[in-house]
């Protein structure tokens, strides 16, 4: 075969592409799914919630997350007349077993289930010194376990508290508001196990996702917004006195 | 050209820069995952690797395929809204190979879950004392678990 120089000099970067392509492979395959179409988000509506931890047993069973680590919990806030600024806030093993029974009828009692908030512009994600840690295009908060390096950064960097070391694999681990299962159609394991719909997914892009109607209607706050971490996790009739 | 002479050891250099670059962008060809920044500062297969994770709970719309009496018989009730797993548990097992039966319910504890009195949950929420209420007589001896009468006092 003769080539010439110049016939050589175009081959060259050609054979250059179709070999990157050879290396990346066949793109995975997920049927019906496509990236650019969602924008997940979480609805947690404060007066149906009843404390009862079926969320957060419901996220151990489903993410095999460790004992006496959250990737969700619930606390319960007792707000009184004396103490409107510094409400009594317990959360006895993350609410994993319900909370005791409240006799006392004095003040004001709500539970707030937290988790992470899958912010827009995540503190977490901006200190991640080797890019383990990232915004998904549908705007899920994910870690890459194979790339982090267990710094910890993050944990410090979120507001929310929801990241933890694994004291296992050693590398950072939190909620992934059920990626595996999001992806596939499903929603998430705790929506799936809240008794009282007090838990919603909510697609932000989907034009007929009831979450549009019901944040023109109702009293919706998200957490810390003196932050500007663009929280994706809406709650409903916030009292002013949580943190 | 007066001002470049004995040029031989500039290209010499040049040569040894070319070298390295090369070298360099094939470390580093090598060590960055092939996916990093397909989509952004991070590596692209970790969403596949992520999404590939099994599932547990099967979710409602897999058990009505098959428990579609159970699924009429809730439509009745207040327990319309109230999804299989939320009291069964996470069942994908059972969904994936049904000869796998899952542990029978203990109404008893699992009842009292969400409907123990307690001052702390809202008000309109039905709640009883399970203690002088049954003395530990299984709930769904009298209630029917998958249809609570809506009527006031709840039993059948």
């Amino acid at each position: 075969m003769n080539i010439t120089r110049r016939q050589m000099l175009i081959l060259l970067p050609a054979a250059a592409v179709a070999w990157e392509s050879i290396l990346a492979g066949t793109p995975e395959s997920s049927p019906n799914y496509n990236l650019s179409e969602h924008w997940w988000g979480m609805l947690i509506d404060i007066p149906k919630c009843i404390g009862c931890g079926n969320c957060v047993r419901a996220c151990q069973a489903e993410n095999d997350v460790p004992d006496g680590y959250f990737r969700t919990w619930i606390e319960r806030y007792h707000v009184t007349d004396s103490n409107l600024a510094n409400p009594e806030v317990i959360s006895p093993d993350g609410g994993k077993h319900g909370f005791p029974v409240a006799k006392e009828d004095k003040g004001k009692y709500f539970f707030v289930p937290k988790m992470c908030n899958h912010c827009a512009e995540s503190p977490c994600t901006q200190v991640c010194p080797v890019g383990a840690t990232f915004i998904s295009p549908d705007g899920v908060v994910l870690v890459d376990q194979k790339y982090c390096l267990g710094c910890a950064y993050c944990v410090q960097a979120c507001p929310y508290g929801s990241r933890y070391i694994h004291p296992q694999k050693r590398v950072a681990d939190k909620c992934t508001l059920c990626y595996h299962r999001i992806t596939k159609g499903l929603t998430t394991a705790c929506c799936e196990a809240c008794p009282t719909g007090a838990r919603q997914l909510v697609d932000l892009k989907n034009p007929n996702d009831p979450i549009h109607a019901f944040l023109k209607t109702h009293a919706v706050q998200v957490l810390k917004p003196q932050m500007a971490t663009g929280a994706k996790a809406f709650y409903n009739e916030l009292d002013g006195s949580v943190r | 050209m007066p001002n470049f002479r004995d040029t031989g050891h500039l290209f010499r250099f040049a040569g040894i820069f070319v070298a390295a670059v090369l070298i360099f962008l094939a470390i580093r060809g090598w060590l960055v995952p092939h996916t990093f920044g397909q989509y952004g500062h991070y590596r692209g297969a970790a969403l596949t690797e992520i999404a590939a994770k099994p599932v547990h709970f099967a979710g409602h719309q897999t058990c009505e395929t098959c428990h579609s009496d159970i699924a009429e018989k809730k439509t009745a009730g207040k327990h319309v809204s109230v999804n299989c797993e939320a009291c069964h548990g996470p069942l994908a097992s059972h969904a994936d190979d049904p000869s796998i039966q899952p542990a029978k319910l203990n109404t008893a504890q699992l009842c009292g879950q969400c409907h123990e009195a307690s001052a702390a949950k809202p008000k309109g929420f039905p709640q009883v004392e399970t203690e002088s209420h049954a003395n530990g007589v299984a709930c769904e001896t009298c209630h029917q678990a998958h249809s609570p009468a809506i009527a006031a006092g709840g039993a059948q």
